[in-house]
């Protein structure tokens, strides 16, 4: 066990670089001067000039990267240019408000997916698999912020039952688990779920019905196991792949939630990705994108190890 | 001989073969989905959509760009305006109708571009192997350390706002999923005996792959790449919705929806339009790339 994660661990590290170096480039692909968001519009070349060595980017391509590469492991990932704050302190308390999105929309979309899925699985080709699965398509189908909209306008507008916008008093330094907060993220949270709820619905769908469909079922109601039994070797060989996809899910969730946090105004990364390209505030940019593709590559190796924990043959391979 | 019994049952072979008739793999295939109901009912749709965008102009509809500040966000239903008005009182109907031409050019297109893109390179990595494998799947494998949506909008942001860059950007999304795809099949089509008969008799790389091997792996990667339009369509509609894509005025569905947002609490449904479109264009796709899938998966 301990081998497999030091081979995947090692397997990560040219992807972190390689990921590093997208993510610097992403900053060299852009047109125009970099500066243009600090300079005014008057400023002197002198003054242009001094800027653009106090940032490095009078430097060439490969020293800038390796000097950013080397700050980055330390921690510093520069300074906002629209506030001149640490990029590291805003992108992690940003992170954390679309964690605490993430996780609630986890809870309702997998618990609605692997219940979906394992009815739809066992009561295959009826009209209870019918529902479930259009269910599931819908979900896969629907573009998510026009459904947070959608929400919007039945619970805030007309109903008046939900707040619309934001993260509640306190704004986005200020998150609790208390009703106050809580009915901020009702909405954010079922419009974040629907994704996630439909892909594991159609993967605990289709893992219960091969796995039902396989002879070692048919032995175990052969001896007499009731269906509850049954059911439990069901789940238990279903586990790691419908694992191993929750897992990606909740990337997902983490990396692509802009659309959503800017339909509800959620402060959270995307957000912030989101005020970091329209100011065209390039550390920011760089470092919100580095940030949540790390989470990304991280949790992907945290779920091949924990399917290799639960599944004893992925080790050998 | 002993040979003459084995021609004579050859020959009876051959000449039974016209008999049978045997239909060819895309005309069964062609047969099943024509007997999916949802298929079909998709397809309809979609050919509504379709050709309502292209002949727009000779509808004799309201012009999508002229708007009227005494006329702003009617109600659905209003005489003259069946779909309402937008927040510069421009005709909705219009708009919606006018807005399939932009908003399916720039769902679809990235799809194709990537498919091309994709399935060339995937089928090389496939055939070659060895370094060049190696050198192709890695890059791949450092684009999918990137959630899809993040990767878009990592670099539509970069590049600007623009419709070429959110084509650009959604293709670099989707060529390393197609790589992938056609890699796989491609490797598994590679050792079979047909490939070293093309090989044995004389064929170049370059005419077994596009002979031998494209015909083979061809159907399973466009399935898959059926199935990438539906969520192209939703992220090129949300770049713009962003506005990362579309400039106004240019009727588009996700900028249309970006701009009604500030009506939501005027004329909420009007607001909701352009989303509706999104959502049946989408599902419609998906659910006639599930049609295509299990109509091409012969043996159930």
């Amino acid at each position: 066990m301990l081998a497999y994660i030091a081979r995947r661990i090692v397997y990560v590290v040219p992807i972190v670089i390689s990921v590093a170096l997208v993510c610097f480039l992403l900053v060299h692909i852009t047109p125009g001067d970099p500066l243009v968001a600090v300079l005014p519009a008057d400023a002197s070349q002198e003054l242009a000039a001094q800027l653009r060595t106090a940032y490095g980017f009078d430097r060439p391509l490969p020293v800038q990267f390796g000097l950013w590469l080397l700050r980055a492991l330390h921690g510093d990932l520069g300074n906002s240019i629209a506030t001149g704050r640490p990029v590291l302190a805003e992108v992690m308390r940003a992170v954390s408000n679309t964690v605490t999105l993430a996780i609630a929309a986890a809870i309702i979309g997998f618990t609605m997916g692997i219940l979906l899925g394992l009815i739809a699985g066992y009561f295959r080709e009826t009209w209870i698999d019918k529902l479930a699965t259009s269910f599931a398509i819908a979900g896969v189908s629907v573009p998510h912020y026009w459904l947070g909209m959608v929400l919007v306008i039945i619970f805030s507008v007309q109903l008046n039952w939900l707040p619309a916008v934001g993260a509640g008093p306190g704004g986005s330094a200020a998150w609790a688990w208390d009703w106050a907060h809580l009915q901020y993220l009702v909405l954010p949270a079922i419009t974040t779920s629907v994704i996630p709820m439909g892909i594991v619905t159609r993967t605990v769908r289709a893992l219960t019905g091969d796995i039902l469909s396989q002879d070692f079922v048919e032995a175990l109601r052969a001896k007499g196991l009731h269906e509850r039994g049954v059911f439990r070797h069901v789940i238990k060989n279903a586990a790691p792949t419908a694992l191993a996809v929750m897992g990606l899910q909740l990337g997902y969730m983490l990396g692509g939630s802009i659309l959503i946090e800017t339909v509800f105004s959620w402060p959270g990364s995307g957000f912030l990705l989101n005020s970091a390209i329209f100011q065209r505030d390039l550390p920011l940019l760089q470092g919100t994108i580095l940030i949540l593709a790390l989470f990304f590559v991280f949790l992907n190796l945290l779920v091949d190890i924990a399917q290799a924990a639960i599944d004893p043959r992925i080790k050998r391979g | 001989m002993s040979e003459l019994p084995l021609s004579v049952t050859v020959d009876a072979a051959l000449q039974s073969a016209p008999a049978t008739k045997a239909r060819g793999y895309w005309a069964t295939v062609g047969r099943r989905i024509r007997r999916d109901k949802v298929s079909m009912v998709c397809a309809l749709v979609l050919l509504l959509i379709f050709l309502s965008a292209i002949v727009a102009p000779w509808l004799g509809l309201e012009d999508p760009y002229k708007g009227s500040m005494i006329r702003r966000l009617r109600h659905i239903g209003t005489s003259g305006y069946l779909l309402g008005t937008d927040e510069l009182g421009r005709d909705m109907l219009a708009r919606l109708i006018y807005g399939g031409r932009l908003s399916l050019l720039i769902g679809i297109l990235p799809v194709i571009l990537a498919f091309c893109i994709g399935t060339s390179l995937g089928l090389v990595a496939g055939y070659v192997g060895g370094k060049l494998n190696t050198a192709i799947m890695r890059t791949i494998d450092v684009f999918y350390a990137f959630p899809s949506v993040l990767l878009a909008i990592a670099i539509s942001g970069a590049l600007g706002a623009g419709i070429l860059n959110s084509i650009v950007s959604l293709t670099v999304v989707f060529v390393p999923q197609i790589t992938r795809v056609a890699e796989s099949v491609t490797t598994g089509v590679r050792n079979m005996d047909f490939v070293d008969a093309a090989r044995a008799s004389g064929a170049g790389p370059f005419t077994i792959m596009r002979v031998h091997i494209l015909g083979n792996v061809l159907g399973s990667i466009f399935v898959y790449a059926t199935s990438l339009i539906s969520v192209s369509m939703i992220l090129a509609a949300g770049l713009s919705f962003l506005g990362l894509g579309t400039k106004p005025p240019e009727p588009e569905w996700g900028l249309m929806l970006n701009t009604l947002r500030t009506a939501i609490y005027v004329n909420p449904w009007v607001a909701a339009l352009p989303g509706a479109m999104i959502f049946a264009v989408s599902i419609c796709f998906n659910l006639l790339s599930d049609g295509l899938r299990s109509a091409m998966d012969i043996r159930n």
